[in-house]
């Protein structure tokens, strides 16, 4: 399989994640959408590492996921928080900072 | 048409359709159990690109524990729908100006893109048509036990950060 479909596809999966930043209105679906862009990008990691013969692409995945876990972990908490506050998970309901 | 571009096409189809409904509904639950399938797909092709200990972390760590994160706070916080009368009215999507500039931007971005790709040599190279593939996992933690000792460190440390800010942010204050 060429390196180039992987490309691709890679590529088609982080502009989706990208669409959902900003189509969604709901901030776990805006975190679901990072971990779909985080994933895209492990792809192409892990299809370089490959055409390469190295394991670096492997191993750069392992780091991605451990970044993406405690993204996940802190995100998630801090969600908790604001639905606590705002009894919403609309970003339009947290705009308290916006000149 | 060999059976691997056959089970690439499958794989891929199955991590775009999962990861489409994931930001297609407005139900987060249902985003949630949708990526859960693309990560399938993603694994497989992990499996394609003979690194078969990727493909079985991505299920254990992220079908397994993160997503399982993400379902316990949706069902903790019983997150409602999002409202589309509510989105049609409020999305930043509809203010006019937006609208003409992201799809300018877009279409712009897309066509460098493509532009790129067209002109980048070797993307059709197979990716097993010039190395051996290395997927033992010994040979994987030798690497990363000493090239990248110290990224491995420092990731012991975000990882406690994490811990500590999450229990921290997530604890119901006394008053």
């Amino acid at each position: 399989m060429a390196i180039g479909y992987y490309l691709v596809l890679s590529g088609l999966l982080f502009a989706i994640g990208a669409a959902g930043v900003f189509l969604r209105r709901n901030i776990i679906t805006l975190l679901l959408s990072v971990e779909i862009m985080l994933n895209a990008v492990n792809l192409a990691f892990v299809a370089f590492g490959r055409q390469l013969g190295t394991v670096d692409g492997q191993i750069i995945t392992f780091f991605v996921m451990t970044v993406a876990a405690a993204e996940a972990a802190v995100g998630l908490a801090l969600v908790i928080g604001l639905f606590r506050h705002r009894e919403s998970l609309n970003p339009e309901a947290f705009t308290s900072l916006k000149w | 048409m060999g059976f691997d571009q056959f089970l690439f096409f499958v794989f891929a189809g199955v991590a775009v359709l999962g990861s489409l409904l994931v930001i297609g509904q407005r139900n987060p639950i249902y985003s949630v159990l949708a990526l859960i399938v693309a990560f399938f797909g993603l694994s497989g092709l992990y499996v394609l690109l003979e690194a078969p200990f990727v493909a079985v972390v991505q299920i254990i760590i992220y079908a397994g524990a993160i997503m399982v994160l993400f379902l316990f706070t949706v069902m903790l916080l019983n997150v409602p729908r999002e409202d589309a009368a509510e989105w049609d009215r409020a999305h930043p999507y509809y203010r006019p100006w937006a609208l003409r500039v992201g799809t300018a931007l877009a279409v712009v971005m897309a066509l460098q893109l493509g532009w790129a790709l067209s002109r980048t040599p070797g993307l059709g190279v197979g990716v097993a048509d010039e190395r051996p593939a290395i997927s033992s996992v010994a040979e994987l933690g030798r690497v990363l036990f000493t090239d990248y000792m110290f990224a491995f460190e420092v990731t012991s440390i975000l990882i406690i950060v994490a811990m500590v800010g999450a229990v921290a942010l997530a604890r119901k204050r006394e008053s």
